[in-house]
Order: C-alpha cells, then structure tokens, then sequence
C-alpha cells in the first residue's frame, strides 16, 4: 500500500471512531433532554398511567445502557430500529429525507464553488478598487442577514410580488425533482451565506500568495501575470477554501434546517427536528450517524485535495 | 409532537387546539340564518354581476354547491411521524383526515352538544346506566355494511390497556365486556356509573369507527373507513391525497379530490395559500389575518371565541390554598389588555369560565372586571400582603410567554411579585401536572361536562390545578344521573358559579381561531370550534 492508501486508511479508522462518539453523545445528549417520548407523545394530555402505558409499549422502561447496547447491535446488521412515533424502519425515514436534502445540497454545492471562487478572484484581483470593494461590501452585508429574513424578503419578492417562482414546495414533496423551480429560492437562501465566507476566504488566500516571495520570484523570472495568478497563486489560496467547503457543508445543514421550515422540503433538517422534539431516539441515532458519515467523508475529501493542491502544507488528521 | 385537538397540541407552537362557537346559534338557528344570507347573496350578485371583492361573510357560504375539482388544504403536521390510523391522532391534521376517511357514532355540534353521525338514535334506560345505540344505514369503502361488531371492535381496540390510544380515557364510562351487539345495527352499551352525557363519550376525539377485519398494518396504505373520502396515497409527514366516496351515506362530496399538505411553519401556510398552491390554511396568526382581511387575494375566517386562554393556580398549596389569594389574582387580571397584547386584539375576555358559548355555559354571571383596590385587601386579609408567585410558561403554545410577561405586570400593580420560569415545550404539560403553583394554561373545544370530568374532579387524570372537592364531585355525579336536561343545566350552574367565585382557573380569554382559503373556497363553516362536526368538513365544501 502506498503512501495515500496508508493515510486514507488510517483516517477512515479514525473517522470509524468519531462517528462512534458522535453516536454516544448524541445518545447521552438526547437522554439528557427532559421527558422521552412518552410524555412528548402524551402532549397536553399527561395522563400518568398513559404516559407509563406508552412507557412500557416503546420499552423505554428498560436502563440507558440496554436500549443503547440493543440499538448498536441492530446497527452492526444495518438495522437502524424503528421509529418511536410511527413504529416504522428508521432507514426508510432517513431514506425518504434523504433525496430533498440532497435536491437541495447539490445544487447549492455546485453553484458555491464557481461562485465562490469567481467573487474571491475578482475582488483579489481588483484589490482596493472599486469592484473590491464593492463585492466586500455586498458579501460582508450578506452574510449578516439571517436565512428565514432572507427567505421571507425572497418569497415576498419573486414569489409572491412577481410570481417567477412558487412561494414553497408544499405538495411537491414526492416528485420534489420534477419541480425544479421550486428548488430556486431555497437554493439562493442556502447559497448566500456560504459564498460569502468562500470568497472573502479565496481573496485573502490569493491576496497572500501573490504577496508571497515565490510569486514574486516567478514574477522575477518574466511569468506571465495571470499565469501567476492562477496557476501559482490560486490553488495554495484553494486550499484553506477546500477545507472551509467541507466545513460549509456540516453548517449547511444547520441553515437546512431553516430553509426546510420555510419551504416546506420535507427532508433530514424537518425529520431532525420532529424527531428531537418527539424524543424519537431511535431516529436521532440513526440521523447522526448519516451526519457523522457524511462530515467524516467530506473531511476525508478536503484534506486528500488541499493535499493536491498545496502539497507542503501539513495535513493535520 | 404536537397536537391536541382538545386542549393543546403537543407540538404546539403552532399546532393549536380548538375553538367555540361564538354566535351559540342552535342547528335550526343555523339554517334559519344560512337561508336568509344566501337569499342576500343572490339579490347582491344579481346586481353586482361579477363577483367583486366582497368579502362579507354570506357570501363564502352561498351559491348552488358545484361539483369537482381538486381543494388542497395545509395544517401543521406530525412530519414522518404521522399515520392515518384514526385511533392515533394527536393533532389538528390527524384529526382532520381521520374526518375524512371514517365517521364517528357520534360529533359535537357548534355549541359542543352530540349530533348523531353513524348513530342514527340513542336510548338510555331509566337508570342512565343502559343506552340502546341504532346505527343507520352506512356502508366502509369496501362496500360492507357498518354493523354493531365493527363498532364493539373499534372501541375494544381504543380501550386495549396495552395500546394507550388518546380516546381510551374517554370510552372510561364504558363496561365494554357487558356491552354487546343485539342485532347488526343496535348495540346497547352497558356503564359503569349512570352517565347522562354518554353521547358525549361516542362523540369523543379519536373515537373513530374501523372495520372489525381492520389490519393492524393496513391503515397506511389500505384505510378502510366509511367517511366522505377514500384514500389514493399517503406519504407521512408530506401529502395525503384522497377522492370522493360516491356511496358516502351523508351524501357525496363535492370535492373530486381532497389534499392535505403539511407545514408546520405559519409563514408557509401563508404563503402557499397567497400563492395559489393550496386553497385552505389552517391556524393563521392574528397579524396575518389582519393583513390580509381586506386584501381581497384571500378569504380570512375567524371562528370567534375558540381557545380558553387561562391561568392555572394549583390549590393544594401555598399561597392559593387560600381562596382569598385566588379570588385577588381574579381581581388583578386586566383581561382588554390582555387580549389586546396577547392574542393582538384577535379574540374575546373570559369571565373565569370554561366554555364560552357552549351547552350549559352560565352566561349569566357578571363579567370580571379589574379591581386592584379589592385585591390588595384580599391578599392583606389572608396575610400575604407581600405576595412573591413564580408563574410556570413555555413557548408551547401562542401566547404563552406573553400572557405570562403581561400579567406580571399587571400583577406588580397589587404590589404582587411574579418571577416568570419559562419550561421546555415539549414536556410542558407533564411538568405542570403537578408541580408549580401558578402557570399559563390552555384549552381547545370540548363539552363543559368534558373539562369539568377530566380536570376538575378528585381522580381527574389531568388535574393540573389540584382542584379536589367531595362536594364538587358529588354535584357531577348528580348531574351525570340526572335525566332532565334542564335539571342537569342547574347543577352545572351551582358547579360553575362556584368555579367563577374561588375556582382554580382564572380565564382571562378567548382567542379567535384563524383559517385562510382561497376566494373560490365556498361552504366553509364559521360557527365551528376546532374538532367538532362542521370544522375541517371538507365534504360539504365546493370550488366556485
């Protein structure tokens, strides 16, 4: 095994293990939370000998320690338990949010990176000029409006105002993908703020390297400016921005979450959030283990690249 | 999650709970008044031509019903959670479809009193404690006919002690293993204690009907129930999709297609609704409403005086096991004000009653007014001139946090020290069964007889006010086992003027129940407290 093979070994070991404490603490921070499920369910209804009826039909009256032990052995044969509320397979829940979420994430993924990265490079290049300063301007504004204001100011405008696209996807939800233009105000609120954190960080990263001795000695050597900036230049400030991407994408979640709530997208935020309020621990489990995957994975990918691309620069596990 | 249909919902910052009927207009009322707007209506479009921009009450009821056409209707929802087996239901929406898909013996009219629905008579022998139940003629969407096995079963199946579904404490009164079927439409119920209000118990919520063959794994993909709509697909937590039921024993809808969409955020409740993906929302927040009252792009529905908006204080302990410290707080409350900044003017003042409106409310009493001189002496007369509360609240459901914030101020002017403690929302109602000794409270639509039977009685399950009285359980039980109606109604009177006087519940409102619908949406009741019959009635609604 060669030397990568070796690394990504190893960090799939490790990552192995930060899923595992992912699942522990999400266990014991879910645990943690007043009431189970019986008294979520139960609602303003708590009659005490339902709540202790129900107790016993989940079996939540069992210790911490078996439910969990009982739930890590299903999970060893891929069986992700059932839901506490609807009694049916975890899987299928997360399964059925899956594809939202991920109708989402793409799009939204592949319109950051150009975006992101054209917005950095021209206001590096134009440093202090007036397009610098305006994209700052704009981005630095941006990034301070909440994504349920933006929403609310996007679906007041192009929704409702001028009609160019439906207010929510309420109804689509089964066939969400052949409803694209449902997708395009959620999208924009999820793209706002991560380009703006993107760009100012490729600015500043090739700010920096064309700042730096080994530009200015290609400079020396008669290079071509642009073949400078994008060639020598550009990848070393993409390094910090592939890490900031995979980063971006565990906090895309978060605005998800929002952006769910107010586009009615039945996907992993909603399902994340009822079953958090319901006490559904079997769901909450089964949701930080797709999280913990797909943030160790990303991580897994940001660091094979910036390796690529800035091949000095120490990758720390 | 959220949800109760009958006080609050579990999930509930938006997931409400019901409503009463404001104009108190009996079923004849009703129709008297239906006529004589529909009469209104045809001399206006007769003048007027084209429908205008009229948003005037009659007009939303009125026109010769048109058949067809697809009504989507958004509620707030129980996400990947939800089911449609009708003895489930939690929530508003659950409770919506399960209207749709199955019938119940029985539902509460405008004014919460039983209407017969699949029960087409009842019969109670002399000592109340036999009622003779005829079913009518009904058939399930499997084309079998609704007999009195397949009720036994549904009702077994509520009671089942291993199962804990909502209406089990409701079927209570019921000895189901005496109860039997004398023939296939007549069951005769036998229970436990003389029960005059029993039609109450079979108009219960979550007490729906099911086929006796019913499969406990069927009721997602293959419903069997004997409702207006049969259903084409559910997806939890996203759509339910149904079409009319042409064999439907109350006629037809005339709905070709019936869609229920979840949201759970108001705001896209609205917007869906302004944006002509859906043509109902359901609980729209007051400043919505008013927003969009006179915009002409949608029809705004206040189904008035619905939610009983009150404090709790526990009289068990200190400092309410002195009524006098009860009857202050009554006297400190500024109830105008309190609706005005609570509910943003969108409902009525309480006068410490459950029930507005409903069968047997005294409404003859004399409304509570401020009066902060008469409570400083009360409190100084029970020694507690110095009055330090804590007032329990949580953002569980609208208002809460408000009310709370409100009355402390209001309560400062008696020279009373309130520190309000905000609770988790999702265990809210749990925490303040028993501890506290003063929190925020709320309730949806139910029969008085309801709210006395499960909160106010010594073995109330859900006595969150402590409130135990000998003599006040003998006086339910007096009216349970009193046959004349009028009698009954004066025991309830004793019991409430003695609730208004010293009770456990100062009810400071009423909060208006807000639906939206599209301007073509015609039929929709507005004389219909959430759960009963004409809320959520979607058979008798049309597309103009």
């Amino acid at each position: 095994m060669n030397e990568t093979g070796r690394r990504i070994t190893r960090r799939l070991i490790l990552g192995g293990a930060q899923i595992a404490a992912v699942v522990l603490l999400v266990f014991a921070a879910t645990e943690a939370l007043p009431g189970d499920a019986a008294v979520a369910l139960a609602g303003d209804q708590p009659d005490p000998a339902r709540i202790e009826a129900v107790r016993t039909a989940l079996r939540l009256d069992r210790p911490a320690h078996e439910r969990l032990l009982d739930w890590t052995a299903g999970l060893l044969h891929g069986d992700l338990g059932v839901s506490l509320t609807s009694g049916r397979p975890v899987a299928a829940a997360l399964a059925d949010g899956f594809g939202p979420t991920l109708l989402l994430a793409v799009p939204t993924v592949l319109l950051l990176v150009p975006a992101g990265i054209g917005l950095g490079v021209l206001a590096a290049r134009r440093e202090g000029g007036a397009v610098d300063r305006a994209v700052s301007a704009v981005l630095i504004g941006l990034y301070a409006v909440p994504e349920f204001a933006l929403g609310a100011l996007l679906v007041a405008l192009f929704a409702l105002r001028l009609g160019w696209f439906p207010p929510t996807a309420v109804g689509y939800g089964t066939e969400l993908a052949a409803h694209p233009e449902a997708l395009v105000l959620p999208v924009l609120v999820l793209l706002a703020r991560p380009v703006c954190s993107l760009a100012r960080l490729v600015r500043a990263g090739m700010l920096d390297a064309l700042a730096s001795p080994y530009a200015a000695h290609a400079r020396r050597c008669g290079i071509s400016r642009s073949r400078v900036r994008y060639a020598h230049a550009l990848p070393n400030a993409l390094a910090p921005a592939a890490q900031q991407l995979a980063r971006t994408v565990d906090w895309l979640l978060c605005g998800v979450i929002v952006v769910e709530a107010l586009f009615v997208i039945p996907g992993l935020g909603t399902l994340l959030m009822n079953a958090v309020a319901e006490r559904d621990l079997p769901t909450v489990q089964g949701l930080a283990v797709v999280f913990g995957l797909v943030t160790v994975l990303l991580n897994l990918a940001a660091d094979l690249t910036t390796h690529r691309l800035a091949p000095r620069t120490a990758v720390a596990a | 999650m959220h949800h109760d249909p009958h006080s609050h919902p579990l999930r509930p910052v938006h997931r409400g709970p019901a409503p009463a009927d404001p104009g108190r207009l009996s079923g004849l009322h009703r129709r008297g008044f239906l006529t004589a707007s529909a009469a209104g209506a045809l001399a206006l479009s007769g003048c007027a031509g084209a429908a205008g921009p009229d948003p005037s009450d009659a007009k939303a009821e009125t026109g010769t019903p048109r058949r067809g056409g697809r009504l989507r209707a958004a509620f707030a929802g129980g996400g990947a959670g939800e089911t449609l087996d009708p003895h489930l239901s939690n929530l508003f929406a659950d409770a919506a479809r399960a209207k749709a898909l199955y019938d119940k013996l029985a539902d509460y009219g405008a004014d919460l009193s039983a209407r017969p629905r699949l029960a087409a008579s009842w019969e109670p022998d002399a000592t109340l404690k036999r009622w003779k139940v005829s079913l009518r003629d009904a058939e399930f969407h499997d084309g079998k006919p609704v007999t009195a096995a397949d009720v036994l079963h549904s009702y077994r199946r509520i009671a089942d002690p291993k199962r804990a579904f909502r209406a089990r404490a409701s079927l209570e009164p019921i000895d189901l293993a005496a109860s039997r079927a004398t023939d296939d439409r007549t069951v005769e119920f036998v229970l436990k204690r003389p029960t005059a209000e029993f039609p109450n118990v079979m108009a219960a919520f979550g007490a729906s009907i099911i086929p006796a063959s019913a499969r406990e794994g069927d009721f997602d993909h293959a419903p069997v129930g004997s409702g207006p709509f049969r259903l084409v697909s559910f997806a939890p937590g996203r759509s339910t999709l149904l079409r009319r039921n042409d064999a439907y024993w109350d006629g037809a809808p005339h709905l070709d297609e019936l869609e229920f969409v979840v949201a759970d955020e108001e705001s896209a409740r609205v917007n869906a609704l302004l944006g002509g993906q859906v043509e109902y929302a359901h609980e729209l927040n007051p400043t919505t409403a008013r927003a969009h009252e006179h915009g002409g792009h949608v029809t705004i529905i206040r189904l008035r005086d619905s939610a009983m908006q009150s404090f709790a204080m526990k009289t068990d302990r200190p400092p309410f096991d002195d009524p006098r410290v009860r009857r202050a707080l009554f006297l400190v409350a500024d109830r105008p004000e309190l609706v005005r900044s609570v509910l943003s003017g969108a409902g009525g003042i309480g006068n410490d009653l459950f029930g507005k409106g409903y069968e047997y409310y005294a409404d003859g009493l004399p409304q509570r007014e401020q009066d902060i001189d008469r409570a400083r002496r009360l409190l100084k007369e029970a020694g507690a001139g110095d009055l330090r509360l804590t007032l329990d609240t949580s953002p569980v459901a609208t208002g809460f946090t408000e009310a709370a914030a409100v009355f402390r101020d209001q309560a400062a002017r008696a020279g009373i020290t309130i520190r309000v403690r905000t609770g988790n929302k999702d265990t809210y109602w749990k925490d303040i069964l028993d501890s506290g000794t003063l929190c925020c409270y709320r309730s949806g639509a139910m029969p008085i007889e309801s709210h006395l039977s499960q909160r106010l009685l010594t073995d109330s399950t859900t006595n969150a006010t402590h409130w135990r009285h000998r003599d006040f359980d003998a006086l339910y039980r007096q009216a349970q086992s009193t046959r004349d109606p009028q009698r009954r109604a004066d025991v309830y009177a004793r019991m409430q003027r003695r609730l208004r006087t010293e009770g456990p519940f100062l009810v400071w409102g009423f909060a208006d129940w807000i639906l939206g619908t599209a301007r073509n949406v015609r039929g929709v009741e507005r004389h219909a407290p959430a759960n009963t019959l004409d809320w959520a009635r979607f058979d008798k609604v049309w597309l103009a």
